[in-house]
This record gives C-alpha cells, structure tokens and sequence, in this order.
C-alpha cells in the first residue's frame, strides 16, 4: 500500500505546492485579512490560547488569596497596582478576577477558541469544500472576535476596576455603580465586549450551518458526516438559538445602565437615595441570561465530544460505537439544553412550581450523556489503542465528562439544590463537566490537528508529561472541592475567616491551591511544544494517524481551495476501521486497517452500520 | 503549617524544572527509533500508566471521603432537613456506585486494550441491545430520583398555613441582615424602600396599624419546633439567605418578596452539645490557638476562642464586603425566645422615641 500511496503523495504536494506558488498572495491578505478558514482557524488558535493563558494566570491569583487569605504576596503587588496594599489583595480585585477569569474562559476560550478553531478548520475540510460557506463573513466574524477580546483585556486597566459582578453580571448589582466599582466603566466595557462577541458568534454559526447544509461534496451525506462535524453543526445551531436572548439581555441591561429605564431594577435604596426605577424584575434578567447560558454549556461540550469520537475511534482503531445513537443523542442534548435554563434558578424566588418541571427536564439531559458515556467506553473495547496524546487526553475527557456529570444529578434535583446552591459544590461540577472536559476537548484537538495546521508533528514525549500532570491535577483541584462545597462553603468569597466554623477547610483550600499551582505550570509544557513544534517539530506525513476522514486526503501544503484538481468523492462512512473482508482473512484494503471516506465500496462489501 | 506547605510547594517546582531539564534531553531526537506517533513501547507503557493512574484516582477519591467527609453539615436543625439529607445520602451514594463501575471500566479498558503492532481490533459499530440496556438504566433509576427529589420539593416549598407559623421578614442590604417579627398579630406592616427615614431603615409604613407591633432586632431568635414562614425584602442588590445548618436557601430579589419556610428542630445549646460539635469546636479552637501562636510572634490581635453558634449567610455575590455578610441565628426553648422578646422594643416605640 505504502508505496503507492507515497506516489500518490508525491504527485499531490507537487500539483498543491504549484497552485500555492501560482496564487502567492500578499502577507497582509495572507495572513491577518485572511479569508481562507484554515489560517482563520490558526488565528482563532492563537488568540484563543493567549486568552487562556490570561484565564489561567487569573485563576492562579484567585488560588493564591484563597489559600492564604490576606497575606502579602509581591506577585500582587507587582500585578494589582491600585487594587492591593502591600502585596495584600483586596475584595475589590479578587471579585474582578473571578469575573473575568469566568467569561474569559467561558466566552473567549471555550466557546470562540474551541469552536473558531476547529470548526473553522474542520468543517470544510471534513466535508470535502473548497472553503466556508461566506469568506468574507469568516473573515469578519474573526476581527469581531479580535476586537472584542482587546475590549475586555482593556477594561483590566480602566481606573475603577473591570467588571466585579460576577461572570453573570446579574443586575442591580452589574447595574449600579453605587453597589460597586467595578459596575462603573469596567461594566459598559464587558457589556460592549460581549455584544461585538456575540455577533461575532453569529456570524461563524451561520456559516457553519450553511456550509455544513450546502457545500457537502458529492456522496457526502448527512448520515456520513463524521461526529465532529455533527457536533459543530448543531453547537451553531444552538449558538444561532440561545445568543441572540443574550444579546437582549445585554442590550437591555445598558438601556437600564445609561438610559434610564427600569427592565431589571426596582424598588432601590442606595447610598441613602431612593432610586427612580420602578416595576422591573432582576429575576428576568435571570431567565434571559440563563436561556443562553445553559445552553452556552452545551455550546462547549458538544465540540469537545465531537473531538473525542472522532479522536478514540481513530487511535482505538475501531468504529466509534453506536453512531446513531451518538448523533441522536447530540440532537436530543441540543434540544433540551434549551428547555433547562430553569435549574439555575431554583432558589430564586421563581414559582416552586417552574422548579419541578426544571428538574424533569434537567434530568432528563443525562439519559442521552449518560449513552455518550457507555458509547466512548465500549469503543475502547477489544480496541488496538494507539496511545498518542489526543488518546490520552480524549480518554481524560471521558473520564471527567462522567465524573463532572454525575454530580449533576445532585445539583439538578430542585431539593438537593437547595443546600448547594452557589457553594464550592457547583464550582466544582462545572469546572470538572464544561471546564476541564472543554479544555481536554481544545488540546486533545490540538495534539491531534496539529500536523494538518502546521505541516509538523508535536512532541508526544512532552505530550506525555502535560496529560499526566493535567490529569492528576485536574482531579485533585476539583475532587477535594466538593466536600467544602457539601461544607457549606459559598463561592465568590474573598476570605472565608469571617466565618471561624469554615476554619478547618484552610487546609483543603491550600491542597487545592497547590495542585491548581502544579497543573497551571504542566501548561508550560504545552506552550512550549507548540511553539516549537510550529518552527521546528517533525515535518508530518499526509495522514499520521492513518485517518479516515477527507482533512487527511488534502495535501500538507495548504492551498486556497484545499484540493488541487477535483473534490474527493466520498463513498464511506468515516469509520471503517479494522474492518474485514467476506471471509475473514484480511481487512478490506489487504494491510491496511483503515478505509478513507473517499475509497470506493469493494466488491461483496457490505456497510455494516 | 503554612511555612511547611510553602517549602513543599518550592521543593516540588524544584523536582519540576530538574525533570524539564530531563525531558529536554528525552524530547531530542535520538535516532531512527524516535517517532511523534505513538509506538509499541509508548503503548505500553501509557496503557499501564492508565491502571496506575486508575489506582491512585480510586485511593484519592477513598482518601476524600475518608478525610473529608467529617465536613459535611452537622445533622440537620430544621425538620425538613432529615428527610433532604437522606435524599441527598442516596443520590451520592447512586453517583458513587455509577462512578466507580464506569471509571474502572474506562481506565481498565484503557489499560487493556493498549495496543500492540499487529493486533485486530474488532469492527463492532452497533448494538441495539446494548443500546437499549444503557437507555432504560439510567432513566429507570433517574426516574426514581426525580419522583423522589420532587416529593420533597413540594413539601418544602408548600409553604405551612399562616395561622399557624409565625411570619418573619429577613431584610437583606449591603452587607448586613435585620429581621422584623410580626408581633401579636403575626402581619407584616406594609414596607417600601420609598419611606426609609431615620431610623426607619427598613422603610416600614408609620401609618399601617400592623406595622405598629413589628420588632426590628439585628439577630434572629426562633423558638424551636414552630414553623416559621420567612418573608425576604433586599433593598439594594440581590442576596441570597443561606442557612446551611436549616438546609436552606432562599434569594432575596429587590422589587419582589420572596418566601421560604422551615421549622427549627434542635436548639443551638442541643448543636453545641453535639457529638459532630463538640469534636468540630475543638478542632477549629486548636486550628485558632495554633494561629494565635503566629500572630502573637508577629505582634498583630488573637483570634477568640470559638463558640458555635448558628448563622445566616450572604450567598448571591452583592458586593466587596459579601464574604462578611451575616447574621447570628439563635434558636431556643419557647420560654427564653419569649423572654428575648419582651426585651426588643416594638416599631411604634422606636418610632415615638425619636420623634
């Protein structure tokens, strides 16, 4: 086989690299006001890495007050300028930071990093087009993303503080700068931020959708789009759904900040003055921000799961298990990912009555992951697994995917929510379920795409050390977590010693905080081989992991239009893997333990699926 | 303690940068051998570094609950409370047995299945059976959950008859609570931001005649086994009532009135009297006696000897001082919350005394 395809290969980047050379474009088209989807992809990679290099470096201050409260440290004081006294934080910027490390990670790093990457990256190449639906509109979609993240990296430096309200910016508080400083000029900022975020966002969704409906290559159909690509597709879908409720949300919250009406706010006295504002409801802005905001989980998830099958059928050299449920099960979690938004809000004053139908709902959410589980381990079974790190980190994501997942079933259980409502419990579901599984799913992506990206392999060596770190880490940051949460400790305080009956959790926290320090350094690994993967790492082969899908038949030379010549044709499902002919002697393909999409059905082959 | 976990912290970034250096060296080329793709020895090794990660996981997870489970709340003080708590026992005890069977299994899998040049792995795409099993589990037992979970909501959030609970309003402003009892009558005199003034803070109507026999007191008094309806007013920002020892929690929304009610079931003498108290007092007076060691070396003020009591706490973010939002609840015999309330001065008298 080998050397026939070798040939194949040779003749490809020859014909890629003299359509490279005869379209030489400007740098400044080529690189920054690009409209091909796989440098827009790279610099959604970028920027979405820098801001999670911000993420992360915030959440280390936030670990370091927690452990030893109020103690003098010279990181603070040659970071927090104004905001520390002598190297003491203070509430004000510990409240900032917890704000901004949450919508950075949620917003700039889950959802445009993960999703503009790979997206971007995979979808057309996955489906076999020349480029995205709208260049032009990827293009913008990307500046818009750019633009708002220098927007909220700026307001870190405005005079009272960047927003403080808290990642949801419930009002009144976000409201009124009267209840805190940060809700001054820090909040219009944040507010602006995530408007231009938001079109951005909906500007990719669209086409995404619109390519994955329409510029399908010939025999692709829908039922043999590989996982990843179902998931893209139906993570824009939900973005399309859910964003646009955000946007009103904060289009009315700066109506009630700078314009004077009362949407959110009512009945205020505040600094010894009654303010104007009268009937509106802060519990509306509630329901507003959380009918984007459950579903912006699964807006992380999906793409990260997507990544996953496509990654452990790959590397286990088998079909990913059960590929209708698996689509179907994506389908059921996107619709009722919108029918949820309610679980948030069990001890909000909502009617008791919203509260049951949420918990029916909410439970109902863990029938279709509780099948992705079941599916991703029995893909596992009497597999051939190749243990390179996208493997390692896909199996990490299953892992805390279960883990983070299950404690859900606590917290969407309108009683048991009563008491861990808003403590270290929640903190540590969602960081384990939507955090780490995000963050698994964006480097298991990397490691894996890595070669279709920049033409190089990275590092397993290092990979190796990075997932092991990241994944003891990981576990314990946010196992131990649970039991302060079940102490009845709340989230988004800045000390607990107001409290002396928290005294003996001191200990807790400062593990937590060590492991946090040790996992945040493993990250340097990371840095470290990409970086130096981009310039120096092994020179990749077309299809290093022996894939099925059509991002492998193209060239490593990227080329605008991505195949010279004609488009693959695709005959296949993507996942023929290990798959044997009539009479069990060989696989189909003799030697070969991988069939490409574009590789016509053999004789006597029946699809098995 | 804290020196120690410092040098601990410095000795394990030493031990790091000392095997970056050693890993520097391992991610150079070394030959032909040397490949970016996973190979025989690399599964190998990775695949049994899966069951050893599989083994520590279990005994950090044994660990956790063998270390940390003496944190969670003291048995409940409300009477609702029991009957969350053994909801709260199965479910984590459901989780459990669902985490350890499908944990094991992945890792265990992973570690098998490692693979090895020349292996088949099995083409196996489908099983509707299978499908079906793991379908039906997981709703029949949510199912039990859910009829169970929403039992006990219904209960808790039904709220009790007034006449026969007492009505107390908690009143939420940054970053302090008060309460206002609802005196003989048991009705809460109408109330509005709009007419605070003076010492009328929490803007109660002069002019209601129910208003006229609230009392406004700064901490919270309950006499034990009588249900209590309480009414939550904030007038600034959110804030959210948490009374972890009563498991329970209620947001208090400016512009609305809120409710939620429980009935206290144990005393604070009968909680610190308490097997789980007494052993927790200790240990956090030897935590604050061995800080006070510290603090006096450095010359700054003790810390007091602990006492539990109970307490309310802020738990919706509203402001830099959120972390210090709280009001002492005490919860008593009949006869000395009566007495307690004979002392408190009633609304028309404070009204009186500063006209």
């Amino acid at each position: 086989m080998s050397a026939v395809a070798n040939v194949g290969n040779v003749e490809l980047e020859k014909a890629a690299r003299e359509e490279a050379e005869h379209h030489k474009q400007p740098f400044i088209l080529k690189y920054i006001f690009s409209t091909d989807h796989k440098m827009i992809a790279k610099q959604y990679l970028i920027t979405g890495l820098i801001m999670g290099f911000v993420g992360i470096a915030m959440s280390l201050l936030i670990r370091l007050q927690l452990a030893w409260p109020e103690q003098s440290f010279w990181i603070f004081e040659a970071l927090l300028g104004k905001f520390q006294n002598d190297g003491v934080m203070s509430p004000n910027i510990y409240l900032a930071l917890v704000t901004i490390h949450g919508t950075i990670m949620v917003f700039f790093v889950l959802t445009a990093g993960l999703s503009g990457t790979f997206s971007n990256l995979l979808i057309p190449l996955q489906i076999g087009a020349r480029d995205m639906a709208s260049g032009f509109m990827n293009m913008l979609s990307y500046w818009l993303f750019f633009i708002s993240s220098v927007i909220m990296l700026s307001s870190l430096f405005v005079e009272s503080g960047p927003a403080s309200a808290g990642w949801t910016v419930y009002p009144p508080l976000s409201a009124l700068p009267e209840a805190i400083s940060g809700s001054g000029m820090g909040m219009t900022l944040w507010l602006v931020s995530m408007a231009i975020f938001i079109a951005s966002s909906l500007m990719g969704s669209l086409n995404y959708i619109v390519t994955v409906l329409n510029l399908r290559t010939e025999g692709m159909s829908m039922t043999r789009l590989p996982l990843t690509v179902w998931a893209f597709f139906v993570t824009a879908i939900i973005g399309v759904v859910s964003f646009p409720v955000l946007l009103s949300a904060a289009l009315l919250l700066i109506m009630d900040r700078s314009f004077g009406t009362s949407f959110f706010l009512s009945d205020i006295y505040i600094q010894g003055e009654v303010l104007s504002h009268q009937g509106g409801s802060p519990v509306l802005y509630e329901h507003l921000f959380w009918f984007l905001g459950h579903p912006e989980v699964y807006i992380v998830l999906l793409p990260a799961l997507g990544i996953t099958s496509e990654i452990v059928a790959t590397n286990a050299r088998k079909p990913i298990f059960g590929y209708r449920a698996m689509v179907a099960s994506i389908l059921a979690i996107a619709f009722l990912s919108t029918v949820v938004w309610g679980h948030h809000m069990f001890v909000s004053g909502m009617n008791p009555f919203l509260g049951s139908v949420f918990t029916f709902t909410t439970l109902l959410i863990a029938i279709p992951s509780a099948v992705k589980a079941f599916n991703y381990i029995t893909t596992l079974w009497k597999g051939n697994l190749q243990m390179n790190p996208a493997m390692l980190f896909s199996i990490g994501l299953v892992s805390t995917f279960i883990s983070g997942g299950l404690t859900g079933i606590i917290l969407g259980d309108s009683t048991l929510d009563i008491n861990v409502h808003d403590t270290y419990f929640v903190v540590a579901h969602f960081h384990l379920v939507m955090g780490i599984v995000g963050v698994y799913g964006f480097i298991a992506g990397v490691y894996h795409w890595f070669p279709k990206m920049f033409g190089r392999m990275m590092n397993k060596n290092l990979g190796y050390i990075h997932f092991w770190i990241t994944a003891i880490g990981a576990y314990g940051i946010f196992f131990p977590m649970h039991f302060i949460g079940m102490a009845g400790l709340p989230r988004r305080y800045y000390t607990n010693t107001a409290f002396p009956y928290l005294d003996d959790l001191a200990n807790v926290n400062v593990l937590i905080s060590v492991f946090a320090f040790i996992t945040a350094g493993a990250q340097l690994f990371f840095i470290y081989n990409f970086v130096y993967s981009i310039f120096y790492g092994k020179k990749a082969v077309q299809n290093p992991w022996k894939a099925n899908t059509l991002e492998w038949t193209a060239p490593i030379t990227h080329i605008h239009g991505n195949w010279p010549g004609e488009l693959p044709k695709v005959y296949r499902w993507s996942y023929d893997y290990s798959k044997r002919n009539a009479d069990d002697s060989d696989y189909i393909i003799p030697g070969q333990d991988y069939i490409p999409q574009n590789v016509p059905m053999h004789e006597g082959e029946e699809e098995l699926h | 303690m804290t020196a120690l976990l410092i040098v601990v912290v410095v000795a394990l970034l030493g031990v790091t940068v000392w095997q970056i250096s050693k890993i520097f060296k391992l991610s150079k080329p070394v030959g032909e051998e040397d490949s970016p793709i996973a190979n025989n020895k690399d599964n190998e090794k990775q695949g049994q570094l899966m069951l050893v990660f599989m083994v520590l996981f279990y005994a950090f997870m044994f660990y956790c609950f063998y270390e940390y489970s003496r944190f969670y709340l003291p048995e409940s003080a409300s009477e609702h409370g029991y009957d969350y708590d053994q909801l709260m026992f199965i479910s984590l005890g459901v989780i459990m047995t669902v985490q350890l069977i499908t944990q094991a299994l992945l890792h265990y899998f992973s570690y098998k299945y490692r693979g090895k040049e020349g292996k088949r792995a099995l083409f196996y795409a489908d099983n509707d059976k299978l499908e079906f099993i793991w379908t039906i589990i997981p709703v029949v037992v949510l199912a039990g959950l859910i009829i169970y979970g929403l039992f006990s909501w219904s209960e808790i959030m039904n709220p009790v008859k007034k006449e026969e609970a007492r009505v107390i309003e908690i009143y939420a402003y940054q970053f302090d609570w008060k309460a206002r009892y609802s005196g003989e009558d048991n009705t809460l005199g109408k109330a509005n931001v709009r007419l605070i003034e003076g010492v009328n803070q929490l803007g109660v109507d002069e002019n209601d005649p129910y208003a006229q026999d609230d009392v406004i007191t700064r901490e919270l008094h309950l006499p034990v086994g009588e249900p209590v309806i309480f009414k939550f007013r904030s007038q600034d920002v959110l804030h959210s009532a948490y009374f972890p020892f009563f498991r329970a929690q209620m947001n208090v929304v400016p512009g609305m009135v809120t409710q939620f009610s429980f009935t206290p079931s144990k005393t604070t003498k009968e909680m610190r009297n308490s097997d789980y108290m007494v052993d927790k007092v200790e240990r956090i007076n030897d935590i604050r006696t061995e800080k006070n060691k510290e603090l006096e070396a450095e010359g700054g003020t003790t810390l007091d000897t602990y006492e539990f009591d109970y307490y309310l706490m802020c738990n919706k973010i509203c402001g830099v001082s959120h972390y210090n939002m709280q009001m002492k609840v005490v919860v008593e015999p009949k006869e000395d919350f009566e007495e307690w309330m004979k002392e408190q001065q009633e609304f028309k008298e404070v009204i009186a005394q500063n006209n």
